[in-house]
Order: structure tokens, then sequence, then C-alpha cells
């Protein structure tokens, strides 16, 4: 099993700077602010899981939490894109302490579930984009992938937190790397359990309807 | 750096902090006594005059820096108004350039007009090379989708929270005879009047509002709340004549035609609220929604207030 470099329970110098400063960043571009809507915020091992459309969806919902639970939150992001050159791994591990896993995998080592519960065994809490990709269709939200089934039937007791994330796809779209400065919000939803015997699909399109229901625009035409 | 004359900004200040003070006193006691909870009507009270508070921090420290602290202050404001105007509004992937250059190029561009005094281009940048830039931008990338809407709210976002906002630290640029080193009491005297005017109206029509002036806009504006306010601040702005150059009867006018620039303002700013669908622009300030729910009625009321004094008085 390769070796994380996580495992500390605060961050590196480096990671701070970099936190505090991305945190200060998205305050500035976006004025974002958390809405905790069904749930508060909480030191408790977690699993946030949101919405994907930017890179920037990350450093929006970290920059929600607090410095201390920050420190033990793990973003977790594909090691096919992030683990390309050793620039893109050095800003994913070394500065954002992020859990690079592949999204296509053959050795056992690379089993993405075993991963992220090594990152939960350790006390983490992680930051999941269960569609697995940026979304850019005119879809609100794309279908999930089982990651999320997989994680909680294997640890129950971490709580999964949906987190819908406004508007960060038109401040900084795939492709692009200028944020345009827009007010963003990010909505902390109730958590959401596994019900007994509930199937996987099921409860993945139940995660993913929760998910969508914390969307606060009013309805409108587009 | 130009200096604000000492006499009047002590008087200012004074009447400033004292009439806060004496609003934050009222609310506090009101609080004091208040059942708790306390109602949503008091909680908004208190923080709305913790908001007051704070801007006239930031305006007085901006009036010590004189035009540059004055320029910076409005950039900012801007910013502010315009990231909520084009948050509101629909956009779509292909706008990203355009959208940035608004942030990154108009305000900065506008802003750098108004400290250098350089009027002919400060009155036309936006209106005629952003008017006709902009759309030509959007067309060369190609997306056609809902075309005019888009460049459309492109064209009122930079007009409404860029071209009318810097109309106030412009004041600073033009020269009253006999008035020389003393223009940021101008501003003192449109920002007193103005958002005067919007908390007068609002007194007014709580005590006597009985007929809505625009049901179908907004549901809190009256014939009461309007004429009241507007007599009330008129005679605020002759009260405050010694402020400006202007006598305290044509003080009184110029505050009239401002205030009333200023309710228009705060009229069509909710009807475009109405249109999309949301109460306030923003969450920026505690209390108050966003920039641009406290800056409505001085977007409107700027550029009149800067035209009549460019015109009657230089």
């Amino acid at each position: 099993m390769p070796k994380l470099h996580l495992r500390a329970n605060t961050f590196t110098l480096l990671q701070t700077v970099t936190s505090v400063g991305l945190s200060a960043m998205a305050w500035v571009v976006t004025g974002v602010r958390p809405i905790w809507n069904g749930s508060q915020p909480s030191e408790r091992q977690r699993i946030y899981f949101a919405n994907h459309a930017s890179h920037g969806d990350f450093i929006l919902l970290s920059a929600c939490l607090s410095e201390k639970v920050r420190a033990r939150t793990h973003a977790v992001a594909a090691a096919e894109y992030w683990g390309k050159s050793r620039l893109r791994r050095f800003i994913a591990e070394d500065m954002l302490s992020s859990v690079l896993i592949h999204r296509q995998w053959t050795d056992e080592t690379q089993n993405p579930i075993s991963i992220m519960l090594s990152v939960l065994d350790d006390g983490h809490s992680l930051i999941l984009f269960p569609e697995g990709t940026r979304n850019t269709t005119e879809a609100d939200l794309l279908p999930f992938r089982s990651g999320l089934y997989n994680l909680s039937m294997a640890r129950p007791d971490v709580e999964l937190i949906p987190c819908w994330i406004e508007n960060m796809s038109r401040v900084l779209p795939k492709g692009q790397f200028l944020p345009v400065p827009l007010l963003c919000r990010v909505v902390f939803g109730p958590p959401v359990a596994i019900a007994p015997g509930e199937e996987r699909r099921t409860f993945l399109e139940r995660a993913r309807q929760t998910l969508l229901s914390l969307d606060p625009r009013p309805d409108r035409d587009d | 750096m130009t200096l604000p004359p000492m006499q009047e900004t002590v008087i200012l200040l004074v009447g400033l902090v004292g009439v806060l003070t004496t609003a934050s006193i009222v609310a506090g006691i009101l609080s004091w006594r208040a059942p708790k909870p306390l109602p949503s009507t008091l909680v908004n009270l208190t923080q709305r005059i913790n908001a007051w508070w704070v801007m006239v921090v930031a305006i007085t420290v901006a009036f010590f820096f004189g035009r540059t602290g004055m320029t910076i202050l409005f950039a900012l404001i801007s910013f502010a108004a315009l990231r909520e105007f084009v948050t509101l509004t629909h956009s779509r992937r292909s706008d990203h350039w355009v959208l940035l250059g608004m942030f990154a190029i108009i305000i900065p561009y506008q802003y750098w007009l108004v400290w250098t005094a350089w009027y002919g281009l400060f009155t036309i940048f936006i209106p005629v090379y952003c008017f006709l830039l902009m759309p030509a931008i959007t067309a060369l990338n190609g997306d056609t989708e809902r075309f005019l809407e888009r460049v459309s709210a492109q064209q009122w976002a930079v007009m409404i929270s860029v071209y009318c906002v810097s109309h106030v630290p412009a004041l600073l640029t033009l020269n009253v005879p006999g008035f020389e080193g003393r223009n940021l009491l101008l501003i003192a005297f449109l920002i007193i009047t103005v958002q005067g005017s919007d908390v007068f109206q609002y007194i007014f029509g709580k005590l006597f509002g009985r007929n809505l002036l625009s049901p179908s806009v907004s549901p809190s504006k009256t014939w009461e709340g309007l004429v009241g306010g507007l007599v009330a601040s008129s005679l605020l702005g002759a009260l405050l004549s010694f402020l400006t150059p202007f006598s305290p009867l044509a003080a009184a006018g110029v505050a009239f035609v401002a205030c009333l620039m200023g309710f228009l303002g705060g009229l069509v700013a909710s009807a475009i609220k109405r249109d999309q669908g949301v109460k306030d622009w923003g969450h920026l300030i505690e209390g108050h929604g966003g920039m641009m729910d406290r800056a409505d009625s001085l977007v409107f009321a700027a550029p009149v207030f800067f035209h009549i004094v460019r015109y009657f008085w230089t």
C-alpha cells in the first residue's frame, strides 16, 4: 500500500498557508457564505459530498469549514488528472493535502475504496464528489458513482453530509483559470444514511435527490 | 491630497455619531424591554444600525484620504455591486471573458478616469465604447443562445454598478468657483440626503402608509412614505446647505431631485429583483442584504446630482 502523506493530525506549514490563503481568496472572489440547513458545523468525522463543476468547488467547501476541521478533512481527487505531472501532484498532495485515487485501477494497491477507508480509519474526514467528474452538461447533477455507498456500508458511523455548491461553475468553468467574481453559497443539508436493507441504486439516487433539493435558486425557466 | 475642510467635517461627524448613538441607544432599550426571543423587526433594526456604523466609519476613513480614498472606496463598492448584479442575471460559459473584463478592465479604468479627472472619456467610456465592444466580443464568441438578453444584462450591470456609482467620487473633479478644496462635502451632502430619504420614507411609510404606490413592484412603497420622505429630506438638504455652494432654497431643490431619483432607483431595483425572483441582491451586509440593496437609490441619484452641479454651479 502506498504511503499517504496526510496521516498527520495537523497541516504542514505549507498546507496551513495554502489553506488560509485560498479561503481568503475564495471570500474576496465569491463572498462565500455557508448555510447550515439541516446540519451544524461539527468536528465529528464526516464525508462531505457535493456537486462538482469546477476546480474551485473544493476550495469553496473547505473555506466554509473551521480551520481545525479543515486540517483533518481531505478532498478526494482523480489521480489520472492530479498525478499527471510532478507539479500537479505537489499542488494536490503537498499543498492541498488531497487524497488521490485512480478512477481506472488494476493493481489492488490502487483500490480507491481501501485508500479512502484508510484515511477514514485515521479519524479524518473526506470531501467527495460522487459524480466522479466535473459536470459540464446542462443537467444540474449527474448520476452518482457507488463510492459513497461502499464507504458508508464499510463505515456506517461516519456521517454523510450533502453540500450544494452554488454558482462555482460560473465562477471558474472547466478549462478556465481566471475566476469571475460572483456570489457563492454552500448549503449543508441533513445527514443521509443507508436505510436497513436499502439497495445500492436506491440509496445513491436518494442521496442525489437530497443534494439536489438543497439548491436554493428560485425555480426559473433556465 | 485634498484634506476635507475641518470645521464642517467636525460638525458632520458629531452630527452623524450623535444620530447613530441615539439610534443605538433607542434600539438597545427597545430590545431590552421587548419579549424574548426578539421580534424580527427589532433584530433587523439593530443589524441595520450596526451596518450604518460600519458605513459611516468606512466613508470617514476614505474622507480623510481625499480623492484617492474616495476613488478606491467607490471602486470597491462598484466591485461588490457588479458581483451581485452579474450573479443575479443569466450568463453562459461563453461569457466568461466578457464578465472577467467587466471586473478586471472596466472597473479599474473607469475609476482611473475619475482619479485623473479625465471628464471627456469618463462620460463616454462605458456608454459608448463598452456599449459597442462588449456585444461585439460576445458575437465573436459565436454563442447566440439568448444573445440579446445576455448582452443587455451585461450592459445594465456595468451602467448601474460602475458608471452610475463612479459619479459619486467624480464630484471631486468639479471646479465650483469659490468652493475650491471643499468638494468632499458635496459627497457628504449627496449621501446623507439620499440615504436619509430612504430612512424617512421607511419611517413615514410605517407610520402613515396607506396607499400602495406600485403594488406589483413593491409591497412596502407607499404614497405617504414617498411624500413624507421627500419633504423631510428636502428640509434636511436646506439644513445642510452650509456644506455646499447652494443657497438653502437651492439645496432643498437639489436634495428633492436627488431623493426623487433615489426613490426611482429603489423602484427599478425592486422591479429587477422581482423579475429575477429574489428578495435581496446578496448577503454582504448583515440585515441589509447586499450592497445594491443599500446603494440602489444612490446609483440613480449620483449622475443626476453630478450633472445638476456641473451645469448650474461650474
